[in-house]
């Protein structure tokens, strides 16, 4: 028995250290501040629509990016273009590129799968799977072939989420019978659970009441200090909150990107000056 | 007046309508209550078939002999021949449906769905009898053959290939409903971690919409058990207890034309078995249906 807990604690930190190997070669481009992506001239057609055009932004390591803008302004096309979540719609393409960690998301022959398990994705209505909490924190550790101590992954999952205290006695059940925040909480918990690089926040309170968004709110503040935050929001007042920089886009064009605090107090152009004062949109 | 005129025209319009959903009712009553009549004898004078043979020896019987003497009436061989007919087609027809229509709503793009979809739906419009012929003349010497030269004409496995085939197209149309139930934000969670297209298919879209893939199977189960010409025409008309496919068998449908076709006199004991047989199909394929008409409506609750 004894024998066996070792052996399986060895192979566990065997699996540690080649997984520390690796991430380190990959962040090692990425310090804090430094850019994760880089879209160059990127462009999303849905069929013969353009949703996003030609847009040249980066995304800077362990930063909430805010992106801003009208409803159908292409800031969520831009954000799933991240995780290339756009492939999964019929007709949809791309032109230009997107790098990550300085390779071409989009070059022929790049993975989406391996690409997903580094950048993580939460979406604006909570869809946990109907299993119970523990397996869906589990589900893409397993999937992806973790053999490492899944009950202690769903712990540290579950508290980096700041769910934990919520659900640690009932594990086993439907997360379904949670709450709407704390079904959007489990799905952060999920997408981190793989750990991966960068997390993708489409709109991630906007089914949520104003308590739970407060709480998920504060969750990104807090989840920036070990990952690459992209959020996408139509409520400027959560963009000022919680974002460090912050683009706005319009009629899918970035028109502006800065420092948060620049954009919401001295734009650079006329029209973010319009949105972020109540003009439009 | 005319307000009195435009009442008693609505009612006569509701009156109608309502006669016309009775007929269907009055049908369904009227067949049950024959079917019990010949069995168990309810109006005066009429001696039902259980009259005359026990009900225990009618189900626990591994003898069918209603013609020849000396007769023994057990159901058990029609019985299995139907059961073993059923359970070989959804054999054959499980693995086919599912994976089409998890390739349908899965992986194919939308102009292939839009082939795929009606030519499925023509192979469900082609006559039964046609694929009892099919199997005759192609199924069984072609590809039966190849395998086990020395299989009957008539086999119980051409039977269930063919039935299998047969069912195919409900098991998909059901199973495609079943998948398409699925959110499609479930689909777009497993993929955003890191899931590849077999892994959202068969972890999340398929036990999501587990219930409707039963139900699907239940009533192709109990289509396949109701199947009466091609399977009457592939497996043959012997019944007897046996668990191998490769001899010919008869199944309770198979057994139900066999009497009809034939020259039993009417109100003979040979012509009430059919009755007897008949209830017992319906009480079978009730129960099935029934069974999966619960998973069903479960199902559709899953996601509202």
């Amino acid at each position: 028995m004894a024998a066996e807990t070792s052996a399986l604690v060895n192979s566990q930190a065997a699996r540690l250290a080649v997984g520390v190997v690796v991430r380190d070669t990959d962040r090692a481009a990425t310090r804090e501040g430094q850019p994760v992506f880089h879209a160059r001239s990127l462009s999303i057609y849905y069929g013969a629509f353009q949703a996003v055009k030609s847009v040249s932004l980066e995304f800077l390591a362990n930063r909430v990016t805010a992106i801003i803008g009208p409803s159908g302004c292409g800031k969520s096309t831009l954000l799933r273009s991240l995780n290339r979540m756009n492939d999964l719609v019929p007709g949809s393409r791309a032109t230009g590129e997107v790098l990550f960690n300085g390779r071409n998301i989009y070059a022929a022959g790049a993975d989406p799968v391996e690409l997903r398990r580094r950048v993580g994705m939460v979406f604006q209505k909570p869809n946990p799977f109907p299993k119970s909490i523990y397996r869906n924190v589990a589900w893409g550790a397993r999937i992806n072939g973790y053999r490492g101590d899944l009950d202690a992954l769903v712990e540290s999952s579950l508290r980096k989420a700041a769910l934990w205290d919520e659900v640690k006695d009932k594990l086993h059940a439907s997360a379904y019978a949670l709450s709407g925040g704390q079904q959007q909480r489990l799905c952060i918990a999920r997408a981190i659970a793989l750990e991966p690089e960068v997390l993708l926040m489409d709109e991630p309170c906007s089914a949520l009441d104003p308590i739970a968004t407060a709480r998920v709110e504060d969750l990104i503040d807090q989840l920036k200090r070990q990952y690459t935050v992209v959020l996408v929001t139509h409520n400027m007042q959560q963009a000022a909150r919680v974002s460090d920089r912050t683009a706005f886009m319009y009629m899918g064009e970035l028109v502006e990107v800065d420092e948060t605090s620049v954009i919401f107090t001295k734009p650079g152009n006329q029209r973010t000056q319009d949105y972020i004062t109540g003009r439009f949109g | 007046m005319r307000r009195l005129g435009l009442r008693l025209r609505e009612r006569g319009i509701e009156l109608s309508l309502l006669a016309c959903a009775l007929v269907t009712i009055l049908v369904t009553a009227g067949i049950i209550f024959v079917l019990l009549d010949e069995c168990f004898g309810l109006t005066p004078g009429k001696v039902g078939f259980f009259q005359a043979v026990s009900i225990s020896e009618f189900l626990t019987g591994t003898e069918w002999k209603p013609m020849i003497e000396p007769r023994s009436f057990g159901v058990l061989p029609l019985v299995s021949g139907t059961l073993m007919v059923a359970f070989g087609a959804l054999l054959v027809a499980l693995p086919i449906g599912l994976a089409t229509s998890i390739f349908l709503s899965e992986y194919a793009p939308p102009w292939l769905r839009q082939i795929f979809k009606p030519v499925l739906e023509l192979l469900a419009g082609v006559p039964t009898v046609v694929y009892g012929y099919f199997a005759l003349t192609f199924i069984t010497p072609y590809l039966i053959r190849g395998i086990f030269p020395d299989v009957q004409i008539f086999n119980a496995l051409s039977a269930a290939v063919v039935v299998g085939i047969m069912i195919v197209p409900t098991v998909c149309s059901l199973c495609d409903d079943a998948f398409r139930a699925v959110p499609r934000s479930l689909r777009e969670a497993a993929y955003g971690l890191a899931a590849t297209k077999l892994e959202v298919s068969t972890r999340v879209v398929l036990p999501a919409a587990l219930s409707g893939v039963i139900a699907a199977v239940l009533l192709a189960f109990s289509r396949a058990i109701g199947e009466t010409m091609a399977v009457a025409l592939a497996a043959g008309m012997t019944p007897h207890l046996s668990l191998n496919p490769l001899t010919s068998i008869q199944t309770m449908t198979g057994y139900i034309v066999q009497v009809v076709g034939g020259d039993a006199p009417a109100g003979s004991l040979e012509y009430q078995t059919i009755f007897a047989v008949g209830l017992s199909l319906f009480a079978m394929t009730f129960i099935v249906n029934v069974v999966a008409q619960r998973i069903f409506a479960r199902f559709r609750e899953a996601y509202e």
